[in-house]
């Protein structure tokens, strides 16, 4: 426990520092993922994240100074593969980590409310109220012994002094704004007695009973069909302008954030190495790792190709991040930064307005190969 | 039940019939009480009719719970099939005892979705992917240790890991493990059962073009399941289309992409999100609503009509037959879509027929015009 005392106030030195240092240059070249000041409508700002796990193995770098923010009725898509830092970002923005097995230094606002090293009871108290999660497995996210209507009335009486009979009708409502049919019914449920999607349905209204700010759906599809992750889709983008709510949409489906976000953010070994608006992402990406998620995947709005063109490797173990630039023993243009990718991290740099990027190349260098060697071949 | 016949793609140049499965059905038993009465049954699968060229890559594709796994599973004869008949190289192989199907396995393998459930935590790779010499008593040239390293190798393995465990491996190591075994006996038929769905996007891309080059250098016939229609089209030459247990179409791939007949698989097509932020403003999907029905259940005759936008009195009270509705073209649909072709309810569908002068055709990318409803414009309104 005096341990994470310590912990704390470091951190909150080490907070200081970097603020100041956020203040005199706004893009900062120093290749911590330095975004400057937050923007002026931004209700999340994250700044500097670093969360790491330390294990018998070494310290698991899970997070590794990251920066974001997202505005009120925007939606910030996060795209990474399997152990990029997606759902671990997450878990830290709603203080879901165990206290005592991470170590989490940076700052995490918001509306100007810092989460890191703040109170567990105060984070509670946010919680629920202005922010809120959907997770992907629905079945296993819910209580399997409680009714979902008993769920609902649960997470709304916490934070609104109100008898179980009004709960129960907010319940309701809320299922049936969701589109779950005949809902005065179905509150008394038990998730098992619902179908995946409507599960999904019922996770989202629960996280929305509280009318939260921000909204965090980490893979809210993947689990679903097709035919119902349209539907699911669709909810969300209606929810978000009826709360105008922020929303963090984490997903390894490049689809599914082109349906969704205004911007998005690419991730890769616990660092963001992509940020910009959707747009920019789609239409001139800079990163050779999303040229390469972009490639590899089969795409149902272009000509058949004959081979995908995958990304070769593995990503790599997060306790043995490679040196310089993660991304360079996968990156087949690596060899043209004349070493640098292999010994420096390249800086997290704003290549276009409101475009930022960690890659050594020029920008020239990458607009060629994008032109050249990428996009024709999606 | 209808016996629609489909006929070896043009495509293949064999075109001879590996695999030929007639009204295939499984039904699971829901029992009750004391005495185990049977009370109802999960239809899970319901006279599926359909052939498999050797050479080719069948995929089996529709939403979870329309009975593509049962069906594979029934091919691979992991399951006992309720009803119908399973043909392989012209044998009826449905009923076979295990003892009479074991020189058999030798040429249907098969690949599992989840490649850490399907792999043996205490075994170490070599003894994985050499299971199926032992077990077969195959005796090989140069001992089965060398053959195994061959496997590994030609999986994109590196040979030096026999003696590893399977936790040692990421995941997409671990499939291609699994892809190794299957190919150990050098079967004729592998059917995959979502081989890449557990995968990351890169990583799916690379067992992908694995699956797809050891099909080239082997001459391997597959069957995919899988519910990804972008990898569906990717890998298959074709596609045939489940909902609730029944085969609702089934076309070569470019003509199910770019003139999908069932309504069901024009919703699937449009529902699939498209990686490309200029196409979100234009593009109107089918939206269908609810869920799929249970199948312990079905809805009566055509069993879409619930959620299908076109369905009218007719797709109530009568199960819309597979026909033949343009060259190897089978759909079961009273109301078919990009055709002229009439409803085929009545006896004497037209069989071959010429292919529709309106039909939609690829846009200038390629990409099929049914994605984008506006262009087709066919005046159905889609359901919202």
């Amino acid at each position: 426990m005096s341990q994470s005392t310590n912990e704390t106030t470091s951190r909150a030195d080490d907070r200081t520092r970097r603020r100041d240092k956020g203040a005199t240059a706004v893009n900062t070249l120093d290749g911590i993922g330095g975004m400057g000041a937050p923007a002026a409508d931004a209700f999340l700002s994250v700044r500097d994240l670093r969360v790491h796990f330390p294990t018998d193995d070494g310290v698991v770098k899970s997070v590794d100074g990251l920066s974001f923010d997202v505005a009120r009725g925007k939606t910030l898509g996060i795209v990474g593969e399997s152990g990029s830092g997606k759902s671990v970002t997450s878990m830290s923005i709603m203080g879901l980590h165990k206290p005592g097995t991470v170590r989490m230094t940076g700052s995490i606002k918001l509306d100007e409310t810092e989460l890191i090293g703040a109170k567990p009871e105060r984070v509670r108290e946010l919680r629920g109220k202005r922010m809120a999660m959907i997770f992907q497995d629905p079945l296993s996210a819910m209580h399997p012994f409680y009714t979902v209507g008993h769920q609902i009335i649960e997470a709304y009486r916490i934070h609104n002094k109100v008898s179980t009979s009004v709960a129960k009708k907010h319940a309701i409502d809320m299922l049936g704004r969701v589109g779950i049919p005949q809902p005065s019914s179905r509150v008394d449920d038990y998730p098992h007695q619902f179908s995946g999607g409507m599960r999904q349905r019922a996770m989202i209204a629960m996280a929305l009973s509280c009318d939260p700010d921000l909204l965090i759906a980490d893979e809210p599809t993947t689990a679903l069909d097709v035919t119902v992750q349209a539907q699911i889709l669709d909810l969300i983008r209606d929810l978000q302008s009826e709360f105008n709510s922020a929303v963090i949409l984490i997903t390894h489906d490049l689809g599914v954030v082109a349906e969704l976000s205004d911007d998005i953010m690419v991730m890769y070994a616990g660092r963001s190495v992509e940020y910009a608006t959707a747009d920019e992402v789609f239409t001139r990406p800079q990163h050779p790792y999303t040229w390469g998620l972009l490639s590899s995947m089969p795409r149902l709005d272009r000509v058949r190709t004959e081979r995908l063109r995958p990304i070769k490797g593995a990503p790599p173990s997060l306790i043995n991040v490679p040196s310089g630039c993660p991304f360079h023993p996968r990156c087949a243009y690596a060899d043209r930064t004349g070493g640098l990718s292999q010994s420096e991290r390249p800086p997290f740099a704003e290549t276009y307005p409101r475009h930022y990027s960690a890659c050594h190349l020029t920008r020239e260098e990458r607009t060629t190969i994008w032109e050249n060697d990428i996009r024709p071949t999606l | 039940m209808t016996t629609t016949h489909v006929k070896p793609t043009a495509s293949k140049q064999a075109g001879e019939s590996l695999l030929q499965v007639t009204d295939l059905t499984k039904h699971f038993p829901i029992t009750r009480g004391l005495l185990q009465r049977q009370v109802g049954a999960v239809q899970a699968v319901d006279g599926l009719t359909f052939n498999v060229v050797r050479g080719e890559t069948l995929s089996l594709v529709g939403e979870s719970g329309c009975g593509k796994t049962t069906t594979g599973r029934m091919l691979t004869r992991l399951l006992e099939p309720t009803n119908g008949t399973i043909l392989l190289e012209g044998e009826d192989i449905t009923h076979w005892s295990a003892r009479k199907m074991r020189p058999l396995r030798r040429d249907v393998q098969m690949i599992f979705q989840d490649p850490y459930g399907s792999l043996n935590p205490r075994h170490t790779v070599g003894t994985i992917v050499g299971a199926p010499y032992r077990l077969q008593g195959i005796k090989t040239e140069h001992g089965i240790k060398r053959e195994v390293q061959d496997l590994l190798e030609l999986v994109g393995l590196n040979p030096e890991h026999y003696n590893r465990y399977p936790h040692e491996f990421s995941g997409g190591q671990r499939q291609r493990i699994g892809i190794a075994r299957s190919l150990a006996l050098k079967p004729k038929l592998i059917v995959a059962d979502e081989p890449v769905s557990a995968l990351d996007v890169s990583i799916q891309a690379q067992v992908i073009n694995l699956l797809e080059d050891l099909q080239d250098e082997l001459g391997l016939t597959y069957v995919v399941i899988a519910h990804d229609l972008s990898v569906v089209r990717h890998m298959s030459d074709r596609v045939a289309v489940m909902y609730l247990g029944k085969l609702v179409e089934i076309a070569e791939r470019d003509e199910l992409y770019t003139r999908p007949m069932h309504p069901y698989t024009t919703a699937l097509l449009s529902a699939v999100p498209i990686p490309d932020t200029q196409r979100r403003t234009k593009r109107e999907r089918i939206r269908l609503e609810g869920d799929v029905p249970s199948p312990v259940n079905p809805p009566p005759a055509c069993r879409f009509h619930t959620r299908c936008w076109k369905a009218q009195e007719i797709c109530k009270t009568q199960e819309p037959p597979l026909v033949e509705l343009a060259p190897l073209h089978h759909v079961a649909c009273h109301f078919p879509e990009n055709t002229d072709v009439p409803a085929p309810a009545q006896a004497g569908a037209p069989l071959g027929d010429v292919v529709p002068d309106d039909a939609p055709v690829a846009d200038a990318t390629g990409a099929p015009v049914t994605l984008d409803r506006d262009a087709s414009g066919d005046g159905e309104g889609p359901h919202a």
